[in-house]
């Protein structure tokens, strides 16, 4: 388990230093001085001079490559144009709210998509069972920014059931909560069909299993079999899926953040851009990017101590 | 009477027969009429501007109402289509061109390039797609281009590890050998050999990453990184929606439709695509 944990953590470091090369040549390829772009029209000379040798723009581009490569691993992303402050603790600050965005995005996800895989695999072949096969490719299908601009016009512009915008009072959870329902909804809805569909197809294959079929000689309930025995087999695959579906779901929350004018990560890039803050748009991606890594290896991680099978074919 | 199934016919017979095909074909049909047809179909000019006729309901004058402009939606609609079409065709058959000499490549040619390409192919994947996009948009400004280039490197990867994997599957079977010491050069052999092989399951995953890529489309035009205005995009018109989400419901509406009912439509069509002809690629979707 070690070796494994050691050679797939090294394969994440490898993975986002080479993302970092990739994303510091997009930052490079960028027409047009940032220097100039960072003081804006009424600028000197001299002045962009001494902000282009402040930002070690003068210096050969493989000189500029390691600084922006060694200062990232150390947590340094350079500072933003408009206020000055250093790019980690903006990006950092608007973290958290994203994470509770996709944190319930997975809430809706698990908690409907479960039950729903489950009980369309105990009716196998039925007519609800067909109903759920269906309902998922379609939530699948939908892109999620639809899903979140027709639940913001139905729920909260025409019914006024729930609020439209923001991310609630700072210090009331109440209104906090009611804030994420819509958003995340948006966020998680697609994710229902996916675990729908996964859940239901491994339920088949474990309630085929051996020890099932002891259970059911014992004569144990069905509601017992179904969900305590089969069901924790059946979950395994979903951790993968999860794993994947996070990343996914970063991206359904920037359209969310933007939809529902909630603070985040998403809305910090997007308004970055529209202001050309690019030192805020490239460390804000590079978090993002770590964070999608560091997901994906901990899932993996959880899957291969759960199951030996996936040790070994590394 | 047996023989019919195995030509074109055949299979378009078998799509049919799923319920969910059907709808499929049935919607893709519409919707790609729609965008060929969009000026006979729509009547009214996309781009004509009319103030005195903003946020009109529905009617049968315009079928799904006019904008904050006074423009008619059902012609956006369409003409939106177009774009959302030709995009879908133009950088899925890019992803594909490339996909397959970068997955060869990988296959056929030396160790070390090969790990050069699967390390590349993670690294972009490691990206979450709209930071992807939100960072290269940085790169070529708002438009098609970014588009374009956003959904080719979401796609490559994919394709390229398909091609890859399949090569090395027959790199050493007994048929490549044979052509290998009757003198065929490396290009021969992937040609005839290798490529007719591996194209099959290649071809379904494409037509099943078509909703993925009209998504993309839309949403970066959502964004207001695709399609500039006035240009008549899905996603522009869903925004001009959002903006005037208090005043009227219908532009909202009007853009989001499409979008579901196409991404639907080539959904159900690619799943039964892949039950009918590949089985084995389920699960990967």
């Amino acid at each position: 388990m070690l070796n494994y944990a050691v050679k797939r953590l090294g394969l994440s470091v490898v993975i986002v230093s080479v993302a970092m090369l990739l994303l510091f040549s997009m930052i490079y390829l960028i027409p047009g001085d940032p220097a100039a772009v960072a003081l804006g029209p009424r600028a000197t000379e001299a002045m962009r001079e001494a902000l282009r040798i402040k930002m070690g723009l003068d210096k050969p581009v493989w000189i500029q490559f390691w600084n922006f490569f060694a200062s990232a691993w150390q947590g340094d992303l350079g500072r933003e144009v408009l206020s000055d402050r250093p790019v980690a603790q903006v990006v950092l600050e608007q973290l958290p709210y994203t994470l509770a965005l996709i944190a319930s995005g997975i809430i809706w996800s698990v908690a409907i998509g479960i039950p729903l895989g489950c009980w369309a695999a105990v009716r196998r072949s039925s007519f609800a069972d067909r109903l759920v096969g269906v309902l998922s490719v379609a939530v699948i299908a939908v892109p999620s920014f639809v899903i979140a601009i027709y639940a913001l016009l139905i729920f909260a512009v025409t019914l006024r059931w729930l609020p439209a915008i923001g991310a609630g009072e700072p210090g009331d959870p109440g209104s906090q909560i009611v804030h994420l329902i819509l958003p995340s909804l948006a966020v998680g809805l697609g994710w229902v069909g996916y675990i729908a569909r996964m859940v239901r197809a491994s339920m088949l294959e474990s309630l085929e299993a051996s020890h099932i079929r002891t259970a059911r000689a014992f004569g144990l309930p069905d509601r017992q079999i179904t969900y305590q025995y089969a069901l924790k087999i059946a979950i395994l695959p979903t951790v993968t899926l999860l794993g994947v579906g996070i990343g996914q779901m970063l991206s359904s929350a920037v359209f969310a953040e933007i939809v529902f004018a909630r603070p985040g990560v998403g809305k910090l890039v997007y308004d970055a851009i529209l202001t050309r803050n690019y030192p805020l748009v490239t460390g804000a991606v590079l978090v993002t990017t770590v964070l999608f890594v560091l997901i994906n290896l901990l899932a993996d991680l959880i899957v291969g101590a759960l199951d030996p099978r996936v040790r070994s074919g590394f | 009477m047996f023989a019919a199934d195995s030509d074109a016919v055949g299979a378009f017979r078998r799509i049919f027969a799923e319920p969910l095909g059907g709808l499929g074909i049935v919607l893709v049909v519409a919707m790609i009429a729609g965008a060929v047809f969009a000026d006979l179909l729509a009547g009214a000019d996309p781009f004509r501007i009319s103030p005195r006729d903003r946020f009109l309901d529905p009617s049968l004058d315009h079928l799904l109402g006019t904008d904050h402009l006074g423009r008619d939606l059902f012609s956006r609609v369409l003409h939106g289509g177009r774009i959302a079409l030709s995009v879908a065709l133009f950088s899925t058959a890019a992803s594909l061109a490339i996909g397959i000499v970068l997955g060869l490549i990988a296959g056929f040619g030396p160790r070390w390039l090969d790990n050069i390409l699967i390390l590349l192919f993670d690294a972009i994947k490691s990206f979450p797609t709209v930071m992807l996009a939100l960072a290269l948009v940085t790169l070529f400004g708002p438009s098609l281009t970014a588009v374009i280039v956003v959904v080719v490197l979401v796609n490559v990867p994919g394709y390229a590890r398909i091609i890859r994997t399949q090569t090395l599957a027959l790199k050493s079977a007994e048929f490549v050998a044979a052509a290998e010491s009757m003198g065929a050069g490396t290009a021969r052999v992937l040609r005839v050999h290798i490529l007719p092989n591996v194209i099959g399951p290649l071809l379904i995953l494409a037509s099943m990453d078509i909703p993925v890529v009209i998504a993309i489309e839309a949403g970066m035009s959502f964004l207001g990184l695709g399609v500039r205005p006035p240009t008549p995009s899905w996603g522009a018109i869903l925004n001009d929606g959002f903006t005037a989400i208090r005043d009227t419901p219908w532009i909202a509406v009007a853009g989001g439709l499409p979008i579901i009912l196409t991404t639907l439509g080539f959904t159900f069509l690619g799943e039964t695509l892949r039950d009918v002809f590949d089985p084995r690629l389920r699960g990967r979707g």
